[in-house]
């Protein structure tokens, strides 16, 4: 593009656009006498060199028609707009206690408003038992699929590689003292108890808290869920139930599949490394761990499956207009039900070890 | 082609699967004047937008926009023609996550090497010219109504001071004095900046209000071209109830032809 050169004191020449704003600007600034600027050879003005030769305050000539109409369109924008200065509000002593109330505050009135959501589909859930027809099926079974059916081979990996490292680095330990044969003990426990359910429980946070909140989440900035209150269908029934009942009854069987591969992974390594044979693998299980072990951990299934639906399908309804809230309450979503699922399998540990089971 | 073409499309054809939404498609849009599309609906408008700006590869055809034969031009001069023009989505298409003043300085930013504050300048320029207020830079989009978002886009369309605008549907959904507002904006920036529009549309009133030329949509391609006037005398079955129906005859009276 040619340059826009001044020819004599202050003519200009060539385009005065935003791309040779810098340019022009440069040829003009330093110069501010209040002699007229002369524009006759100009050969493309646009919005931002009018700017520009509006804001220098020099009289222009030699403009011809349209580009006296665009400079006093420019103008009157520039004047009618007006200039909305803003400035960093300065920090002050008081601000950081007031953030600090503020983040309390909205601590507090977010656990309000989750208890209210958890007693509102407690409502729910208690009309629909009471009509077993008003409960959706199809989307029941959907979920259970979605949710339920398409984890089985990655909750079953992980299970079964769980049990597999556990039998390596117990076999390590163990073999120290001799007493290769207790590491059945050790798999069946830590994997019947605890990790099995716990580490199903946050895949599918991670799997299904994310796509719960996502797909109601998107509902609620199409506007769908203001569709169905308007033709009085209640989003709770039909979002919220399906998905909750669904992993109510699919994460209890993910814990069973977890705990088979868990004890599979660990007993082939027990195997290969110790040379416990599935046989006597069999026999210690039975003779030292008792049903209640894997009772145990099951029990807890359901409890982390209302977790997870619930801080999901929560997180979905509080999505915004905007694409950024859709993802800030997606990655929340995720966050609260893996810290919640861990902190509630803490208090059952207490809870268990105090009631000595 | 005549020297004033500022964009040329030649035999364009647009598939998806079976359904042939343009067979062999050419139409001229020439260098400072506002071409109003119409078309039933269906009948391939937002297409043909998608087509010219580059969202979309025909499945045939060539597009010449300013001097650049878009489909098959390298990437860099893709960008180049493209920097040349601006569109405006239908319902603004404004980036959620920025503020109006931001989505207005993205092109700039992205674009041109600009300082800040000429680039903060600009902008407020754009958000002035587009008849918003001033106030409305520090809002973000899910705050504005659904005129206000419709100025923006047309703000952020203007960013980069395009030689072509590509407006789609600018009207839809405006109360009609907002929308009889927009078309007079539309007018004045025309006027001042020497801006070519390509304007996809469904909006008699606007049609009567801004375009110098109507082009219909109809049957894959395009089936007449010409000025209002014209289009009453058109024989085919839908330009005729489109130009003929009660909503037109208002218009057109008026308008008086």
């Amino acid at each position: 593009m040619a340059e826009a050169i001044p020819v004599s004191p202050l003519t200009l020449s060539g385009p005065v656009t935003l791309a040779t704003l810098d340019e022009v600007r440069q040829r003009i600034g330093p110069a501010a006498t209040g002699a007229p600027v002369d524009i006759s050879a100009v050969t493309r003005l646009d919005t931002a060199g009018a700017w520009l030769l509006g804001s220098t305050g020099r009289p222009v000539t030699g403009a011809d028609d349209a580009q006296l109409m665009l400079m006093r369109k420019v103008q009157d924008a520039v004047l009618s707009g007006g200039a909305v200065e803003q400035r960093a509000a300065p920090h002050r002593a008081g601000d950081i206690p007031a953030a600090v109330g503020m983040a309390v505050d909205r601590f507090l009135a977010g656990t309000a408003q989750s208890l209210g959501f958890v007693g509102l589909v407690m409502a729910r859930l208690a009309g629909t038992l009471a009509h077993p027809r008003r409960l959706r099926l199809t989307a029941l079974a959907h979920h259970m699929q979605e949710a339920g059916l398409n984890a089985v081979p990655i909750v079953a990996l992980m299970g079964f590689l769980i049990g597999v490292v556990l039998a390596f680095q117990g076999a390590a330990q163990l073999r120290q003292f001799g007493a290769e044969v207790f590491v059945v003990d050790l798999i069946a426990v830590s994997i019947l108890r605890e990790l099995g359910i716990l580490l199903t429980a946050i895949i599918v946070a991670g799997r299904s808290a994310s796509a719960f909140t996502a797909a109601i989440g998107s509902m609620k900035m199409r506007e769908e869920i203001d569709a169905m209150r308007v033709l009085g269908l209640d989003p709770i029934e039909l979002l919220v139930l399906p998905r909750l009942l669904a992993l109510v009854i699919v994460l209890p069987i993910l814990g069973l599949v977890a705990d088979l591969a868990g004890l599979f992974g660990g007993g082939l390594m027990a195997w290969i490394e110790l040379g416990i044979s599935p046989s006597q693998f069999r026999t210690q299980l039975l003779a030292s761990i008792g049903a209640t072990q894997a009772l145990v951990g099951v029990s807890k299934a359901p409890v982390f499956a209302v977790i997870i639906a619930l801080v999901g399908c929560q997180q979905g309804l509080q999505v915004k207009g905007d694409a950024e809230s859709l993802g800030m309450r997606t990655s929340r979503a995720v966050v609260i039900a893996i810290f919640l699922v861990i902190v509630v399998d803490a208090l059952f540990s207490v809870f268990f070890a105090l009631w000595g089971v | 082609m005549r020297s004033d073409t500022i964009i040329a499309i030649r035999g364009l054809t647009n598939r998806f699967g079976k359904t042939i939404v343009h067979e062999n498609l050419s139409l001229d849009v020439l260098r400072g004047e506002v071409l109003g599309v119409v078309g039933a609906s269906g009948s391939g408008k937002s297409v043909l937008l998608r087509s010219i700006v580059g969202l979309m590869t025909p499945s045939a055809g060539e597009i010449t926009m300013l001097g650049t034969d878009v489909l098959r031009a390298s990437a860099t001069e893709r960008a180049a023609a493209s920097a040349r023009t601006g569109v405006m989505f239908q319902d603004g298409a404004l980036f959620s996550a920025l503020t109006v003043r931001e989505n207005i300085e993205a092109p700039m930013r992205e674009r041109m090497a600009i300082d800040p504050e000429t680039r903060r300048a600009l902008a407020d320029l754009r958000i002035s010219l587009v008849g918003l207020p001033p106030e409305a830079g520090d809002l973000f989009p899910a705050a504005l109504s659904g005129g206000m978002r419709k100025r923006a886009g047309l703000a952020r369309a203007l960013s980069l001071d395009p030689e072509i605008l590509f407006l789609d549907e600018p009207t839809a959904g405006l109360d009609p004095i907002s929308a009889s507002d927009f078309d007079s904006l539309l007018n004045s920036l025309r006027a001042a900046l020497g801006l070519t529009v390509f304007l996809v549309t469904h909006d008699l009133d606007t049609l009567q209000a801004t375009c110098d030329r109507i082009a219909v949509l109809a049957d894959r391609r395009v089936l007449v071209t010409g000025t209002l006037a014209q289009m009453r005398n058109v024989e085919d079955p839908w330009v005729h109830s489109y130009f003929h129906g009660p909503r037109a005859h208002a218009v057109l009276v008026k308008a008086g032809c």
